[in-house]
């Protein structure tokens, strides 16, 4: 394993919550190595951000999710590119990925409401002009989520000392 | 009344309880104690396993398997073994699935062990392989291993120790609690030693998996000439986080494979069944996720080592198994005083290295079979007592 793989997997674990220091004693290495490598992987964009996950569904605030399937006319020399740009780009579109089979992108959107999730489908999405129809699926529950389980309850039961 | 002293068997009476009893039942009463006295993986089993061995209860796979274990299992160890390891065992005449490798251990010390024969048994090591020489009537003759042999058996150690009786070796590597490996030099050395002779290895490869050396682990019956005099015993509970299932084996020769295979027969019939429909899941298909354990369990290895020697502890850099195994002479107690202390003082369990042999005094076995965060919570409160107490 590379070294800025197995520091790669260290982050994606721990998140931005572990120390330069740990990830250090982690890997055998010096701090500076680690803060040099990480900044190598910032700045080839290797390390996109760092992110908390949270469960929205036990606190009071109220997020809507849905995942909307788009099928879309590509555009001569650009592709879906340029439209996927579009679409990213507003703050209410968590995930967007090209897909393969009956629809072209898939667009995950957070919300406040039923409501201000529909209105953005049907006012900016559907209006637009390579956009051929539009599929809205609600997120009931969240189960796990990018690779975390939301409700865990495996807990640590070993005995407290075995030979 | 009757006077049930009298009535055990002798031999049975004549073995200690475990060391740490006493200990342990404190430890379980302190409910805000971080401990990292445990000898099994924080992982819990990896779904795909688990997933088969609900598949075949579903399926009604509830009844015994042959006694020597099943034979898509079997077939699956060896192939496992000739993968990983580059020996061959036959599936049908060599191989034998056991209640963990303990009940592996236990079968190959009776199935070899006379009245007086002795069994060479390196320390610190794991607690059961003098008990059960005792009971096999054998003579168990422990080697103290040293730290500055990196607590490997040399060949020197073991020509002092080879006598007419001796019998049986016991290789314990990767080990518990040291953490020491055997690499293929080391035991090419003691293969030579044992050349031309009668001795039987029993080579306990339980934490193979959790070497984390560049060249990985030997099986000794991989070195030239040893398989013929080698019972290897290996098993789930370590590598594929399988502790509850409690499923082990054993290969090695035919006789000794028909022998235990007997013994087994009478005293536990066939191994758990659901478990051994889980374990071909296991030998099949999860490399995968024994590697990205590995991984994890390096990290953590590195983490807590830099930790106790940055206490100004001296600690021998353990090569595999999950624990290390820091030396603690330099405070002035013995390894139970210590850990009593720390306990009182800081709530942090650890496990006294006499616990494995009295050449484990002076040590303590930590685990890193924890979240770093444990880990690193523990080594905190270890720190301030080390301070506290090395003035």
């Amino acid at each position: 394993m590379s070294e800025s793989t197995d520091i790669l997997k260290i982050l994606e674990q721990n998140g931005p919550m572990i120390s330069k220091e740990q990830i250090a004693q982690m890997t055998g290495k010096t701090e500076e190595e680690v803060a040099s490598i990480i900044a190598g992987l910032e700045k080839d964009n290797i390390i996109v951000g760092y992110k908390t996950m949270i469960n929205w569904d036990v606190t009071d605030t109220e997020i809507v999710s849905a995942l909307i399937e788009l099928k879309i006319t590509p555009q001569r020399g650009e592709g879906y590119d340029k439209v996927a740009e579009r679409i990213y780009k507003y703050p209410q579109v968590k995930s967007l990925f090209l897909m393969s089979g009956s629809y072209d992108l898939c667009v995950i959107i957070d919300g406040s409401s039923m409501k201000e999730v529909a209105l953005f489908v049907a006012q900016k999405l559907a209006p637009m002009d390579s956009v051929i129809s539009t599929a809205t699926h609600f997120v009931l529950k969240k189960y796990k989520d990018d690779g975390l389980i939301f409700y865990s309850d495996e807990k640590d039961t070993r005995q407290v000392i075995t030979l | 009344m009757i006077d049930y002293e009298k009535l055990l068997n002798n031999k049975v009476k004549t073995i200690p309880p475990s060391g740490i009893r006493k200990f342990f039942d404190l430890v379980s009463t302190m409910s805000d104690a971080i401990s990292l006295g445990v000898g099994e993986p924080d992982f819990h089993t990896p779904w795909s396993i688990r997933e088969a061995g609900i598949y075949s209860l579903e399926t009604g796979k509830t009844f015994y398997t042959a006694n020597a274990g099943l034979m898509e299992l079997r077939e699956e160890i060896c192939n496992y073994t000739q993968r990983k390891y580059n020996v061959s065992y036959n599936p049908k005449t060599e191989v034998l699935v056991t209640v963990g490798g303990s009940e592996a251990i236990d079968l190959a010390v009776r199935c070899l062990i006379s009245e007086g024969d002795e069994v060479l048994i390196p320390e610190p090591s794991f607690v059961c392989y003098k008990p059960c020489a005792t009971l096999a009537n054998g003579v168990a003759i422990p080697i103290e291993t040293k730290e500055e042999d990196n607590f490997k058996l040399t060949k020197e150690q073991l020509k002092s120790k080879i006598t007419d009786k001796t019998k049986l070796l016991i290789l314990p590597y990767p080990n518990n609690p040291t953490g020491a490996v055997m690499t293929k030099k080391d035991l090419e050395e003691i293969a030579e030693v044992l050349r031309g002779t009668d001795i039987m290895v029993l080579s306990d490869e339980i934490y193979s998996e959790l070497t984390y050396t560049p060249e990985g682990h030997t099986c000794f019956a991989a070195i030239d000439g040893m398989k013929e005099r080698t019972i290897v015993v290996n098993g789930f509970s370590k590598a594929f986080a399988m502790t509850g299932w409690r499923l082990g084996y054993a290969l090695g020769p035919e006789a000794v494979i028909k022998a235990m295979t007997k013994v087994h027969q009478y005293a536990i019939m066939s191994s758990p069944t659901t478990s051994q429909f889980a374990a071909i899941e296991a030998m099949k298909n999860c490399d995968k996720d024994v590697a990205e354990m590995v991984r994890e369990y390096n990290n953590r290895r590195r983490y807590i080592l830099e930790g106790f020697r940055s206490m100004g502890l001296s600690c021998f850099e353990p090569l595999g198994a999950f624990y290390v195994f820091p030396c603690i002479k330099s405070l002035n107690m013995t390894s139970e005083e210590f850990c009593q202390k720390l306990l009182d003082e800081e709530k942090v369990a650890v496990v006294p290295g006499n616990a494995f042999g009295e050449s484990g005094e002076g040590f303590v076995r930590c685990s890193y079979a924890y979240s770093v965060e444990s880990i690193d919570k523990a080594l905190k409160r270890i720190d301030r007592f080390v301070k506290k107490h090395k003035q």
